[in-house]
């Protein structure tokens, strides 16, 4: 039986299987449970899918690789609880494809940013980070003011995401270009029908100009709503649904 | 599936499977018989080749 | 560069390479003519113009005849192809490295506002894909093919296949690269490139490993040398995980955009089950089949324990695939897999440990070697560093360690003390080996300069990670302190603020670093070119930085 490695070696195609057995134990064990032990993801009520202009803020949150400096999950740990708030949950990120939590925090965690800061003090920091926060290492991001809004492709996005399981309804994707501008014009005819569809969203100018629908109003609106979801005054990690 | 389900299979057959892998792998690397193809394979890249003027 | 070939030799290749780049063509003519996005518009058409020289390339080595071509037995043409590439995309990242490294200490000089491209987030993936991808790869990729060759006695498989991997692997390279400046990212840590560039990488993976295994088939020795496992094990396991990991929907098929088939707490362990294993098996296995072929060379002894390192490879695979939920302890990743996740990381150590004593030992009774072969000296220091940062990865794996080192510059110290200490070294070690071997040199044309690229590169180092350490412990300190009065000590920006002065001692440590890559690229090119080896050469150890340093 111990000739059976020399077997291994003259026949390479079986060291490949032998390879491929011995590096796929241990994703089988960590990665496939996840998607069937149903302790994993717990529902949390105010968790939703991102709205149109949300989901573009997280594209341009993604093109300018923010995650490489800012983490989104706060750990359990006190300092960061008292820092940041409360510690991400499991259902907070559900919706994002791909996760966000990044690696390295050479700037804040920004899981808990949403409401923390106002509009115009996010615009502000975007476009001159130093001239809000003189130590600031942060680049400057004033060009996202200046350009309008790719918005053709809407809809496919939020298809895609229905594919993937994201909650959203027909109308939701049938009417996302325009909700997608709604939201940032809260004067607009369509505003209320956008907020029909998106019941806890107010519209709102996020970039001080309603006529405009720019790059920074996107980013502005993806920030202003992480963390800000879930109601942690009424939330109760201990209750029976929220126990892992 | 369970986590207690998943987590029992792990500590026993899982456990028992890793364990014989290993001394599978061991046995094999220290079997007497292999001694001779180990130590004419550990000399592979030392060999002279007419065609590398080099080494 | 390439020999002609006989007829039988080459068969139907030229043929399905011209088709692959016909259809590359008519894609990306497509997806041009229907996007209305520009950064897309403009990958399409790089890859257009790529695919057009392809296609010319090909006409040219196939149908128009160029003269009578010598057939040698081994085909080092692509591995000289190889040689220089990674010197070149090295240069590359490490200058792309430290002009992120000095956005971070400057901010006021390094970012410009009307360059939004330049911003640090579009650069630091493009670091970090030029040296792990682009030069490692490419190192990978060349020594695996001049290993395989040697070690199996066999000329490479597939005639000009192996040319297409090669080419293919650096179109890979640009539109990753071209497009991290354009803004085009999937957004996840190194595995950044959209899904038209992971495709692509697929198809050139897929023809890498049938070039390696065609030659493997075609061995002429009966046993397989270990190396051509960790290469095999390096190549199956690489596809595997960027395959798995890569899995997303494209917003359309004229959009880079894509989305994860995976989501949250999903998506992370998928991504760090890749991430730390694009450590394990690109950064390790592979340069770890390097350690075994070019130490036991350039010392001209076999190596330490074959059966070793036959415990050292099935080991070594099976825990590093377990180690990935490190990377996420105290996240909303459930208990059992963060704990599963450090308990292999700390059985890792045993492997990893392994394997550097068997590369240490190569040179047991030939110590002395390391005082007169700067380039052998190179390899060894190589091994060290692995050692010290396998041993450091285990602790920072250790859930109370990590609640103070994650998120802060702990961890860049640690993945440099590895990236730099050990891939780099390992790296510069096998192209000053390959450059006189393939170019037919008695010799380098200067170990002085190999000499000062080792002090320079070593100080580089040395800087590099004791700021980080500094930095990355005192960032999680400041984190964590409280005042007598029980709140917070320090407001965050406290704590960017203190990290200045290490952010311009780790500058000034890469910027060292790639100075001493200039020198082995100019001591590479010179000794390519034949030029007589420089005086002081004549006694390699001679060198001042040396002498001061004994």
């Amino acid at each position: 039986m111990w000739h059976f490695h020399k077997w291994f070696e003259r026949h390479s195609l079986i060291l490949v299987v032998g390879i491929l057995l011995v590096v796929s134990i241990g994703g089988l064990v960590q990665i496939t449970p996840l998607f069937f032990i149903e302790s994993t993801i717990e529902q949390v009520k105010g968790v939703r899918p991102y709205t149109p202009l949300e989901l573009k803020g997280r594209e341009i949150y993604i093109r300018e690789g923010c995650y490489v400096c800012h983490s989104q999950m706060v750990r359990p740990l006190r300092d960061e609880v008292e820092r940041y708030g409360h510690y991400s949950l499991a259902a907070e990120s559900m919706y994002d494809h791909p996760f966000q939590w990044g690696s390295k925090r050479t700037g804040p965690d920004l899981a808990r940013v949403g409401g923390r800061y106002s509009d115009e003090w996010h615009r502000a920091h975007l476009v001159d980070p130093r001239s809000m926060v003189p130590e600031s290492v942060m680049p400057p991001y004033a060009f996202l003011e200046k350009k309008e809004l790719a918005t053709g492709d809407i809809a496919n996005h939020l298809r895609v995401n229905a594919t993937l399981k994201v909650p959203y309804t027909q109308a939701q994707i049938d009417n996302a270009a325009a909700d997608l501008r709604a939201q940032a014009d809260p004067d607009s005819d369509a505003a209320s029908a956008f907020e029909e569809r998106y019941p806890t969203v107010k519209p709102r100018a996020y970039d001080g100009d309603p006529k405009r629908l720019t790059e920074m109003d996107a980013l502005i609106a993806y920030l202003q709503m992480l963390g800000a979801g879930v109601d942690f005054s009424t939330y109760q990690a201990d209750a029976p649904e929220n126990r892992r | 599936m369970t986590f207690a389900a998943a987590s029992h299979f792990a500590e026993t057959w899982g456990l028992a499977f890793a364990v014989a892998l290993f001394l599978t792998a061991v046995a094999y690397a220290l079997w007497p018989a292999n001694r001779t193809t180990f130590d004419a394979a550990a000399r592979a890249p030392l060999s002279k080749d007419e065609d590398d003027d080099h080494a | 560069m390439t020999t002609r070939q006989t007829a039988s030799d080459v068969g139907y290749a030229p043929l399905a390479i011209g088709l692959i780049l016909i259809l590359g063509l008519a894609l990306t003519i497509w997806g041009a003519a229907r996007t209305t996005d520009g950064p897309f518009a403009i990958q399409m058409y790089t890859a257009m113009a790529a695919f057009l020289v392809g296609l010319f390339a090909l006409v040219r080595a196939y149908i128009l005849p160029n003269g009578e071509a010598v057939r040698t037995r081994y085909e080092d043409g692509v591995v000289k192809a190889g040689v220089i590439a990674s010197t070149f995309w090295g240069i590359a990242g490490l200058l792309v490295g430290v002009i992120i490294a000095l956005q971070l200490s400057f901010p006021a000089l390094f970012y410009f506002e009307d360059f939004g491209w330049t911003n640090f987030g579009r650069l630091r993936p493009l670091h970090t894909s030029a040296v792990i991808f682009a030069f490692g790869g490419n190192v990978l990729i060349a020594t695996s093919f001049y290993v395989v060759q040697r070690t199996c006695r066999a000329r490479l498989a597939g005639g000009p296949w192996a040319w297409f991997v090669f080419w293919g692997y650096q179109l890979f390279i640009l539109l990753a690269g071209t497009g991290y400046l354009l803004g085009i990212t999937a957004g996840r840590e190194y595995a950044e490139p959209p899904w038209y560039t992971d495709l692509w990488l697929t198809l050139v993976w897929v023809v890498y490993l049938l070039v390696f295994l065609g030659t493997i088939w075609k061995r002429e020795e009966k046993h397989i040398y270990v190396a051509n496992w960790f290469y095999l094990a390096f190549i199956v396991t690489i596809a595997m995980l960027h395959i798995i990991n890569n899995l997303a929907l494209p917003v359309s098929f004229a959009n880079y955009f894509s989305y994860s088939a995976f989501s949250g707490v999903q998506d992370a362990l998928t991504q760090w089950w890749y991430g730390h294993n694009a450590v394990g098996f690109f950064l390790t296995a592979g340069f770890l089949a390097i350690m075994y072929y070019f130490i036991p060379k350039q010392a001209d002894r076999p190596v330490y324990s074959y059966r070793l390192s036959i415990i050292h490879f099935w080991a070594l695979i099976f825990l590093y695939i377990w180690a990935g939920p490190h990377h996420l302890h105290y996240t909303a990743l459930p208990m059992w897999a963060q704990t599963l996740g450090a308990t292999f990381s700390i059985m890792l150590w045993m492997p990893s440990w392994g394997g550097m004593i068997n590369g240490l030992m190569t040179l047991s009774g030939a110590w002395d070697k390391l005082r007169t072969d700067p380039v052998l000296r190179m390899l060894v220091v190589s091994v060290a560093f692995y050692g010290m940062s396998t041993f450091e990865g285990p602790v920072m794996s250790i859930r109370a360690v990590n609640s103070l080192s994650h998120y802060t510059d702990w961890t860049i110290g640690h993945v440099h003390s590895g990236a730099l200490g050990w891939v780099g070294f390992v790296s510069f070690g096998a192209l000053y080996c390959l450059t006189p071997w393939l170019w037919k040199r008695e010799r380098l044309y200067s170990n002085a300069l190999v000499e000062w690229h080792f002090w320079i590169a070593t100080l580089g180092i040395v800087l590099y990670i004791t700021s980080m350490w500094v930095a990355g412990v005192m960032q999680g300190l400041m984190w964590r302190a409280y005042n007598e009065l029980g709140f917070l000590e320090y407001s965050f920006v406290e704590s960017v603020e203190a990290m200045h002065p290490y952010y311009i001692i780790r500058a000034l440590g890469g910027l060292l670093y790639l100075i001493g890559a200039l020198l082995m690229a100019y001591n590479l090119w010179r000794t390519a070119r034949g030029d007589a080896p420089a005086a002081v050469a004549i006694r390699p150890n001679a060198a001042p930085a040396a002498v001061a340093a004994e």
